[in-house]
């Protein structure tokens, strides 16, 4: 999808702004997968409030995301670190056989229901993409390339932040679009434990049988994801040219 | 904990020939979250009944006396021995001492808390003892680490603890737990939704497995092929997965009733098949790619080799191309099939069963326990899968690559 | 042996190998040398239809290539390339053995073969025949890889610079093996490559390429003494050409009857390796033995004569 023309993609975007403006409009539409008399657009919350607080919530988590695994890429990758690097990935992997739903649900009984365990459970969930990626882009650089910048006389501070940072950018640019991606809709699941998100919206379908509650909440999150995805990858594309890769 | 650190470093203790001087840092951490899980959170909870409020208590009111020593002797051993640089056996030993001790502390607690008779009562681990659980559990991974043992002893290492576990859990140890004792309530569903949920699971993956490596072989080569492909899965993750399987009811429902036959092969809207079509679309994308990028990293001297000493394009990629590629596709297909573990819990929102339906019973009747009993097995399920297919591949590798 | 008449090859509006006609007896060394991208892999590579020729045809043995499935064709021709394409997951001896298998031969036919192979390029099968490809140096992998390619005793051979990743004394080693080897079974070769001095050592005949074109064919001798053109000349390197000359030629022929002091030099020396003994050991006239017989001598004049042009 995301490299169709972007023609198409301007298309969805404008697609999506309308929907979440007046949805209303768009009630013909969703008429036949709503049984009997309900109503074929979700009204208990406005359509696009609950996108932005999905949106929010989201880039919340995955900032959080990025900061952490970046740093921890970070440390890994320094001399110091290097013992660690490990113990770093077995953690990171390990994380990643932690289902969402579960880390969610685990997260309940601790911190009580609503937005925060859907934080707990996007931040950690969206680590494990950003660090493999971070690790790779930071310690797969060309050994003679850092052996150059300390020979000119950089320090270490200056070789991570002007050589090694720069190169690895688009390495973790790719993380952070998987992990927004992944996280996009893995929030719909925070609203079975009552965080406001679009999940509601395809919860309280599932709960009454109502397709087109479905289909609202599932095509809106997943129209988000197509033009986050496209957007990570157009700066993905940009900081791979500035880095001096052939794209 | 530091304070044990000079006498152990005498020369007395150095005949174990594994301790060296200064300081392990990881290890460090480890015993500083061990000692602060223990000193300063509570360890277990106690409540009348299943939804009442619950009483924290640490751990020196938990359990009765001798049994809170025999808790501080271990950990006290334990954490200290982790701090120093020690062989990466004893690390293992020190780890695995800390976890088997807050796991019979557990049984012992609920034993201790719970009076003769009471059937309400719920006794369940409180934020110290998970702490100090998963802290163990991360210094136990540390230090199999460092030992990086094979394949087969990881194997057998997954075994053992599988069969302790399930002797453990059997001899009815633990019974007084809160979440055995929702088990208890639940034992003649518990082992359908186990099978529904890692049937749904494997064969979504050997489904998607069976279409996706022959579709990728065909389309790589085709640039307009590969893309279409890999761009139309690419779309399909992006639906949420509770989306995904509720968007299927409908158009499946409608199947199984139209069509002749389809209802006795299972197909429906309400049940395993939406589920299982679902977790199937997921599998698919990982799987593909995989099995492009294995295919696309197989050399370019040796295609030609291949080619050049007269094999056919399928000799070629039965006996080079496939073999080649098949640690990049198995780790596709440990990618997903831990994957689909995981998502087959939203199976349970869906009628489709599987330990989905402990954990969304459990949330809504506001069950920490009951969410337990559904996601414990889940995660044990996931990490099991993960540990074993990762050796699998490690096998395939054969000896001579893997040093 | 290998007839090429009026092959191009162009891939889109690019023209990568342009009319060329070629003529390869049985049992001779066919060294074809060229700049990179002067179409000389490309050619290679049409005559065992990796690489199918957009016009002209391609005849071994009398037979158009084209009649014979391209894999049942390639079974017959053995290949060897740079970086030596040996599979990686595969043993030494599973590597030598594929064409056999492929072939059909039974078990221990490819065995008894693939330890005889392995004799040849002096590696110790016991040792070397379970290993893999990654256990290996450079300099044993690319014998696993040309004694792969003479595996099924095919009669012809490509090479597409066999030597080139080798550093420079295996490499002569590596070529002193191949020559051997090629008078042994009378295998006939084509080796392609981008170093003037090997195509001259090891050629019968040298085919010269640029832009596509085959600018020279001719024997070594022929080719130092009159290239073609200036690219040629280029390619020879323009200053030693009398050494050149020198060192493809051999003492035996210059030897008269006659006493001249000092250890003798064995017959087969190349008249720039007796000039350089001559011009060292300040002898104007070096005695020439052959399995300890003295034959006669070389004077130094009869050497300098050979590198005067024609």
């Amino acid at each position: 999808m995301s490299r169709a023309p972007l023609v198409l993609k301007v298309a969805l975007l404008a697609g999506l702004g309308a929907f979440l403006v007046a949805p209303d409009a768009f009630a013909p539409l969703f008429r036949p997968f709503a049984p009997g008399d309900s109503p074929p657009i979700y009204a208990q919350t406005p359509l696009l409030r609950l996108a932005v607080n999905h949106i929010v919530l989201v880039a919340a988590a995955t900032l959080a995301a990025g900061l952490l695994a970046v740093g921890f890429a970070i440390a890994a990758t320094r001399p110091a670190g290097r013992d660690l690097l490990p113990f770093a990935r077995a953690v990171a992997n390990l994380g990643q056989t932690f289902p969402p739903v579960a880390v969610l649900a685990l997260a309940v009984p601790v911190v009580g229901f609503g937005t925060v365990p859907t934080l707990i459970a996007l931040v950690l969930y969206g680590l494990l993409p950003i660090f493999e990626t971070a690790l790779t882009g930071l310690g797969g650089l060309d050994p003679a390339l850092l052996e150059a910048a300390r020979g000119m006389g950089l320090t270490g501070r200056q070789r991570l932040v002007q050589v090694e940072l720069p190169l690895a950018l688009p390495m973790i640019l790719s993380g952070i679009r998987v992990s927004a991606v992944i996280g996009l809709a893995t929030a719909t699941l925070g609203s079975t434990v009552a965080a406001s998100t679009l999940g509601e919206v395809i919860v309280s379908g599932l709960l009454t049988g109502n397709t087109a509650y479905v289909l609202q909440g599932g095509l809106t999150v997943a129209a988000m994801a197509i033009l986050v995805d496209a957007g990570f990858l157009a700066l993905q594309r940009k900081a791979t040219r500035r880095a001096g890769f052939r794209s | 904990m530091g304070e044990t650190t000079a006498t152990l470093e005498r020369p007395g203790a150095r005949r174990l020939g594994a301790i060296r001087p200064g300081l392990d840092p990881l290890g460090s951490v480890f015993a500083a979250l061990i000692g602060l899980s223990l000193l300063t959170l509570p360890l277990m909870t106690a409540r009348p009944n299943r939804i009442a409020a619950g009483e924290s208590l640490m751990a020196w009111s938990a359990l009765p006396p001798g049994r809170v020593l025999a808790l501080g002797v271990v950990l006290g051993l334990a954490a200290p021995l982790l701090v120093l640089r020690i062989g990466p056996r004893l690390r293992v030993v020190a780890a695995g001492g800390a976890l088997v001790i807050l796991c019979l502390a557990a049984g012992w607690a609920a034993d201790h808390l719970t009076l003769p008779g009471d059937r309400y009562g719920r006794v369940s681990p409180d934020a110290g003892w998970w702490l100090g659980f998963a802290t163990a559990a991360l210094a136990l991974g540390d230090g199999l680490a460092r030992l990086s043992p094979g394949p087969g002893i990881r194997i057998a290492l997954l075994a053992g603890s599988a069969v302790l576990s399930g002797l453990a859990l059997r001899s009815g140890f633990w019974d007084h737990l809160s979440i055995l004792r929702e088990y208890a309530s639940r034992s003649d569903t518990f082992g359908r939704e186990v099978r529904t949920h890692a049937g749904l699971a494997l064969s979504s993956v050997a489904a998607a497995a069976a279409v996706a490596i022959p579709a990728s072989i065909l389309a790589r080569p085709v640039p307009a092929a590969r893309t279409a492909l890999l761009s139309i899965l690419n779309g399909v993750q992006t639906i949420p997965s509770m989306a995904l399987f509720g968007m299927l009811i409908a158009p499946l429902g409608w199947i199984g009733r139209t069509v002749p036959g389809a209802a006795d092969l299972g197909i429906a809207g309400i049940g395993a098949a939406p589920a299982f079509v679902a977790l199937f679309a997921y599998a698919l994308l990982p799987v593909a790619a995989a099995t492009v990028a294995g295919l696309d990293a197989v050399p370019e001297p040796v295609r030609d080799a291949a080619r050049g000493v007269g094999m056919t394009g399928r000799q070629c990629l039965l006996q080079v191309e496939l073999p080649l590629a098949r640690p990049a596709i198995l780790t596709g297909i440990r990618i997903v099939l831990v994957q689909n573990i995981g998502l087959a819990v939203i199976a349970g929102l869906v009628g489709g069963g599987g330990l989905g339906v402990f954990v969304f019973q459990g949330i809504s009747q506001n069950a920490g326990d009951l969410v337990l009993l559904g996601a414990l097995p889940t995660v044990a399920m996931a990490g099991a899968a993960a540990i074993l297919l990762d050796a699998v591949i490690d096998l395939g590798r054969g000896p001579e690559r893997r040093r | 042996m290998i007839d090429l008449a009026h092959v191009s090859r162009s891939f889109g509006a690019r023209t990568v190998v342009d009319d060329v006609s070629l003529r390869v007896e049985a049992g001779a060394i066919l060294t074809v040398v060229g700049t990179s991208g002067s179409g000389k892999t490309t050619l290679l590579r049409m005559i065992n239809r990796l690489v199918e020729p957009s016009a002209g045809t391609v005849r071994i043995a009398g037979r158009d290539v084209r009649s014979v499935p391209p894999h049942l064709l390639r079974q017959g021709i053995g290949y060897a390339i740079q970086g030596h394409g040996l599979f990686p997951h595969r043993t030494v001896a599973e590597n030598v053995g594929v064409v056999p298998r492929l072939l059909g031969w039974d078990r221990r036919r490819i065995a008894a073969r693939v330890d005889e192979l392995l004799g040849l390029f002096r590696l110790d099968p016991a040792l070397y025949r379970d290993r893999l490809p990654a256990a290996l140096s450079g300099g044993e992998q690319q014998r696993i890889g040309v004694a792969r390619a003479l595996a099924a005793e095919p009669p012809i051979l490509l090479m597409d610079e066999p030597f080139g990743a080798l550093d420079p004394i295996i490499r002569g080693r590596a070529r002193e093996d191949l020559l051997a080897i090629q008078r042994r079974f009378g295998t006939t070769i084509v080796l392609v490559t981008h170093d003037m001095d090997e195509a001259l050592r090891l050629g019968d005949r040298v085919a010269v390429m640029d832009a596509g074109r085959l600018v020279q064919e001719a024997s070594p001798a022929a080719l130092i003494g009159a290239p073609a053109s200036a690219f040629v000349g280029a390619l020879l390197g323009g200053g030693d050409r009398a050494f050149q000359l020198m060192s493809l030629r051999v003492v035996d022929d210059l030897v008269e009857p006659g006493a001249a002091p000092g250890t003798p030099i064995p017959a087969g020396t190349s008249v720039r390796a007796a000039l350089a003994e001559s011009l060292w050991s300040r002898r104007a006239a070096l005695p020439v033995s052959r399995d300890g017989v003295i034959l006669g001598r070389v004077t130094r004049a009869a050497l300098e004569a050979q590198g005067a042009g024609p």
